[in-house]
């Protein structure tokens, strides 16, 4: 068991430092010089302040020391929790806008990524066995995977919001709030979560859906089913086997499909104006705010390595034959 | 039957599974759906940019307008043609699924057939590196790239999406080539002094091939919504147009508050359809090749 997570964390410290370097390496590589462009975009007009910008941008990036010093400095600021400056919101330093915006994003994505999972797990396990059922609703679920993010987002914040006038469409809160503990807030709060989590949850919900229901059907079919259903055990009980079987892909699933579903909370959040990191990355986008960019790539993937290892940890708990050493691959 | 007899038997080199194969295909009724459903928008979007404007970015009509006997899809709010940016993304959409799909299918086999027929310290390495790109949020990767790109085109969006999606058919690819490196045919075509490639090629990569197929659907799939993302965010091709650019221009010129449906709800539908038709006919495909999931 040791051994097992040793390895996990081996890749999971070498995907950072992967990551780390891609966020260092790329601004540097790509063609042109990335000092004029930044100040090309900030569109200067006197040339006192563009040099001033130039001068800025080159201590920023630290260009006046040699590459492998220019390398450490960076892991030096990131280790320091440093991540620059941001552009879209000068001055204020990118991780204090990004630690401002996580809470908003983590109460939309946590809900929606556990609720989809538990409710289509259970909802493909039971369909797996009510074959009219499986005829009606399986192309549903596949047009709900194949659906993007946002057009789904976009769909229900129109029927819903705009048309039938149901729920508020844009936001985290309605702009005459601040955050505090009342009712009036969390409930303003609520209505202005529920859409972007029912977009997430239902193209979440058809994938998982699908893959229980696959799952179930060919765990039906194995030895161990068709023997306990030889040995007279009731097939409430032989279900129940195959489910808890049929679990383990699916939580592997979850672990490889986090990346996808992050990449559908920022298009849903875009959509709904809802102020996290997807609002973040809207916003550095359009003002070339380099920086809060990359802090929200690392954000992210912090986030999805220590999410990797939380289900590592909940697979190890659920499945006793890794902690016999028996699954000691990756 | 076919038309011509001969070129069916050239496609599969084992002409019974083939022919067996095809005659299970066409009473399918999902990949046969699936499939009208794919040709039909594959079809629009190769002949549609003939009959409509060269430049779908133009502004040609009335501002805003509903969809009319002259402007099926409606136009935007600029007077663009709806219709016209629909076929021309439409076709972006399904170049950068083929293009990326190809790209991550070539890569992924070709880690995986490396990793699992070499094995030893080979497959150690491949191994660790699959994993960690596999742990990596491509999104977020490629939202990093794509934002230092100052001239994006379809052809760079799907080198980067391809250069990204292959891990987990690396690692699919990986474990079946460890399963059937171990098969009878294969020692014996070791001890005959075949080579390494034809082994893999003429003895492996054959019994994976219904797999394989299918990979290059799933990775088609990924693809497109992948792109269509990244047009959403504002990273899309900065000259041309796609259906995620679409989406994105909808929702950056209020049509969503505008209720200009006529403007978000074609691009959309375009994506789901395809991608959506693409996983039935994978479905269907499973039942052709795996016998114990045929229905009948």
């Amino acid at each position: 068991m040791g051994r097992y997570f040793g390895r996990k964390l081996a890749i999971y410290a070498l995907t950072f430092f992967v990551a780390v370097t891609i966020n260092w390496l790329i601004p540097r590589f790509m063609p042109g010089d990335p000092v004029s462009r930044m100040v090309a975009r900030a569109g200067m007009q006197t040339p006192e302040g563009v040099a001033a910008m130039r001068e800025y941008y080159s201590s920023l990036f630290g260009f006046d020391v040699p590459v492998w010093q220019q390398y450490l400095n960076f892991w030096g600021g990131l280790l320091t929790g440093d991540l620059g400056v941001s552009l879209w919101a000068f001055p204020q330093p990118v991780s204090s806008i990004i630690v401002a915006a996580v809470p908003y994003t983590l109460g939309l994505l946590i809900p929606a990524i556990l609720l989809s999972w538990w409710a289509g797990n259970k909802f493909g396990a039971y369909a797996a066995r009510k074959k009219v059922l499986d005829n009606t609703v399986l192309p549903i679920w596949y047009v709900l995977t194949a659906t993007p993010y946002m057009w789904l987002a976009i769909l229900l914040a129109w029927a819903l919001g705009k048309v039938a006038g149901l729920f508020p469409v844009g936001r985290t809160f309605s702009a005459s709030l601040r955050p505090e503990w009342s009712w009036v807030f969390v409930t303003d709060l609520v209505s202005h979560w529920f859409l972007p989590f029912l977009s997430l949850f239902l193209v979440a919900f058809g994938g998982w859906a699908i893959g229980m229901r696959n799952m179930v059907i060919y765990e039906l079919e194995s030895d161990y089913a068709h023997y306990l259903g030889a040995l007279g055990a009731p097939g409430k009980l032989v279900r129940r086997y195959a489910f808890r079987n049929a679990m383990l892909p699916q939580i592997t699933g979850l672990a490889l499909q986090l990346g996808v579903i992050v990449g559908g909370a920022v298009v849903t959040e875009i959509v709904f104006d809802y102020r996290g990191l997807g609002y973040l990355v809207l916003e550095a986008i359009k003002s070339s705010d380099f920086f809060l960019l990359q802090g929200i790539f690392l954000f992210i993937v912090i986030g999805v390595l220590v999410a990797n290892f939380i289900i590592d940890v909940v697979y190890v708990l659920v499945d006793p034959r890794t902690r016999a050493g028996m699954g000691g691959g990756a | 039957m076919s038309d011509d007899p001969s070129a069916t038997k050239d496609a599969f080199t084992a002409s019974g599974t083939g022919r067996e194969a095809l005659f299970f295909a066409r009473r399918n009724r999902k990949l046969v759906g699936g499939g009208v459903v794919v040709l039909v928008f594959l079809l629009v979007a190769l002949t549609g940019p003939w009959f409509t404007t060269d430049d779908p970015l133009a502004y040609v009509g009335p501002p805003g307008a509903g969809p009319s006997g002259e402007f099926w899809f409606g136009t935007t709010t600029f007077g663009q043609d709806v219709l016209a940016q629909f076929v021309h993304g439409l076709r972006a959409t399904f170049f950068v699924g083929t293009v990326a799909a190809l790209i991550a299918g070539v890569l992924g086999m070709v880690v995986g057939f490396t990793a699992g027929y070499r094995g030893g310290l080979v497959d150690e390495v491949l191994t660790m590196i699959t994993n960690v790109v596999l742990v990596l949020p491509v999104l977020a990767v490629l939202m990093i790239i794509a934002a230092y790109l100052e001239v994006r085109n379809i052809e760079v969006q799907a080198l980067i999406i391809g250069l990204f999606s292959w891990p987990w058919v690396a690692r699919a690819v990986r474990a079946q080539t460890l399963s059937l490196r171990a098969r009878e045919f294969v020692d014996l075509a070791r001890l005959s002094g075949a080579p390494v490639r034809r082994i893999v090629f003429r003895e492996i990569a054959p019994n994976m091939a219904s797999y394989l197929f299918m990979v290059f659907i799933l990775l088609f799939g990924g693809s497109v919504l992948f792109a269509a993302t990244l047009d959403f965010i504002g990273l899309g091709p900065t000259d041309g147009v796609s259906l995620g650019l679409m989406l994105n221009h909808a929702k950056q010129w209020s049509a969503m508050d505008l209720g200009m449906w006529w403007w978000f709800v074609p691009p959309g539908l375009g994506i789901t359809s395809v991608v959506g038709a693409l996983y039935i006919m994978n479905v269907g495909l499973d039942e052709v090749f795996n016998p114990k999931l045929r229905e009948t």
